[in-house]
């Protein structure tokens, strides 16, 4: 699975308290939930996110709640995949969870500028920034996590797997 | 809750649907944050996926000064590992000090492993843990000990005996300074409670500072119990008493304004100190507030005075 978009980048210790802030979690639509994306840095996220991007973080991207509205946010508001860093781990697991491929890439932060073209190769793990020719190699997702990513998401992924039983 | 209904039991393995899960680490059980939808397919299945984590020893040792506790050593620790420092592992406190430390003070320190990264934090049961689950659980228990040659990715040596009460200062958790450096900002709100340090012994900290004292003109203290337990032995104790005669709002128990849920949202340009676990932009409130991480010393000795106070510090001046 190929994904392409317009890079969005941000620094380290990106929280999910920023990501999506504690007093919209009242909402259950996740396109309600995809306006109020990164408000707690750039209010404009979602305007800019909406062509579909992918975004690039620091270090521990994700620390803090283990709100899953925040990757479900992110998803709707147009991100395609998050690379970073490291991630923080109940934001990568929630991430699987909902369908949103997340992959470390060690290195990749601030050699991709805000704008730039990038290339994601799910399966290789092979990261390609088109506007200034850098590769990078993110750590490859293993088989199970891939299959659920497949799949859509757990929820799908279980169905799928109990159904079939 | 958890642990006061006997849920918690050493040697076993806690998932929840709350990043705070690893707070059950302090009584020998391996407890880590999950997801709600991964909750619903454990509920469904049973299994959940997981990575085995290496693991990171802090060794503590010394005995506290006065009115410095396992909040302070906990921000200290924060401070030195950092935000990041222990993302996917596991975060063993041992030591004198920690073999010392009460249950509601070894909570504090396995809480807020998660804001290091941790997927766990965890403390060898003793005694003290034994007789905190008795009469609250049939099941039998089986603790687990780490190994005599158990391999660690790292040790970390901390002695309590000069530590000065600790402040996380905006907007991270790991910039963690002694609390003279940032004494006399001004405080709008205080906050005493959450799942890091709104237990028993925390009110009863609190409220040796508060005894016979009002809060400062314009500030306000909102008191939260962690649990109806908590609230009626407070109650019990003459806690709320002086709480309330000191001029704080007391409320039911909830997580209350520390994710900027409800009662005591900060407003622009506001600053309150906290004794919760997260001090990110915009986490209580206003992404234009700023919140400061302390004990609930001091924390209460900042309410008095309206502004960050060393506990030790008020207590010498009355």
């Amino acid at each position: 699975m190929t994904i392409n978009g317009k890079a969005i980048t941000f620094g380290n210790n990106i929280d999910t308290d920023v990501i999506l802030p504690g007093p919209y979690l009242v909402h259950t639509d996740p396109n309600e939930l995809a306006k109020h994306a990164m408000e707690g840095l750039d209010p404009k996220f979602p305007e800019k996110a909406a062509e579909g991007i992918v975004v690039v973080g620091g270090k521990n991207f994700g620390c803090g709640s283990s709100r899953e509205q925040a990757p479900l946010a992110l998803k709707y508001a147009g991100v395609r995949c998050v690379l970073a860093e490291s991630f923080a781990r109940i934001f990568y697991r929630n991430s699987i969870t909902i369908g949103l491929p997340v992959l470390a890439c060690p290195g990749l932060s601030g050699k991709v500028e805000e704008g730039d073209e990038v290339v994601v190769n799910l399966q290789t793990g092979k990261v390609e920034d088109r506007t200034n020719g850098s590769v990078f190699q993110a750590t490859q997702l293993p088989e199970f996590i891939m299959e659920i990513l497949d799949d859509g998401g757990l929820i799908e992924h279980l169905k799928r797997r109990i159904e079939t039983k | 809750m958890m642990p006061e209904k006997g849920h918690v039991r050493p040697g076993e393995v806690i998932v929840g649907a709350d990043s705070h899960t690893c707070t059950y680490g302090a009584f020998g059980a391996f407890a880590t944050g999950i997801g709600s939808t991964e909750m619903a397919a454990v509920f469904a299945t049973g299994k959940l996926w997981f990575r085995v984590p290496e693991v990171i020893k802090v060794n503590v040792t010394g005995k506290f000064r006065k009115l410095v506790t396992a909040k302070d050593l906990t921000l200290n620790v924060v401070g030195k590992i950092g935000a990041d420092g222990a993302i996917y592992k596991g975060l063993e406190f041992s030591g004198s000090t920690i073999r010392n430390l009460s249950v509601d003070g070894r909570m504090v320190l396995c809480n807020m492993a998660v804001e290091m990264g941790a997927k766990a934090g965890i403390i060898e049961p003793d005694e003290k843990t034994l007789d905190y689950i008795k009469g609250r659980t049939d099941k039998a228990v089986k603790p687990v000990k780490s190994d005599s040659d158990a391999v660690y990715e790292k040790v970390l040596d901390v002695d309590v005996s000069d530590l000065e009460p600790q402040v996380a200062v905006p907007h991270s958790v790991d910039n963690v300074k002694p609390v003279s450096v940032v004494e006399d900002t001004k405080v709008d709100q205080a906050f005493i409670g959450s799942c890091t340090n709104g237990r028993l012994e925390d009110l009863r900290s609190a409220a040796q500072v508060l005894k016979d004292k009002k809060i400062a003109r314009g500030v306000r203290l909102v008191v939260i119990p962690a649990s109806q337990e908590i609230y009626l032995n407070a109650l019990n104790e003459g806690l709320i008493k002086t709480f309330m005669e000191a001029g704080a709002t007391i409320g039911n128990p909830n997580c209350g304004p520390c994710l900027g849920g409800h009662m005591g949202l900060m407003a622009e340009d506001e600053v309150c100190i906290s004794s919760s676990n997260r001090n990110f932009v915009g986490r209580m409130g206003s992404t234009k507030s700023y919140v400061y991480l302390a004990s609930p010393a001091t924390v209460a000795a900042s309410a008095v005075t309206g502004k960050i106070t060393d506990p030790r510090r008020l207590k010498e001046e009355v």
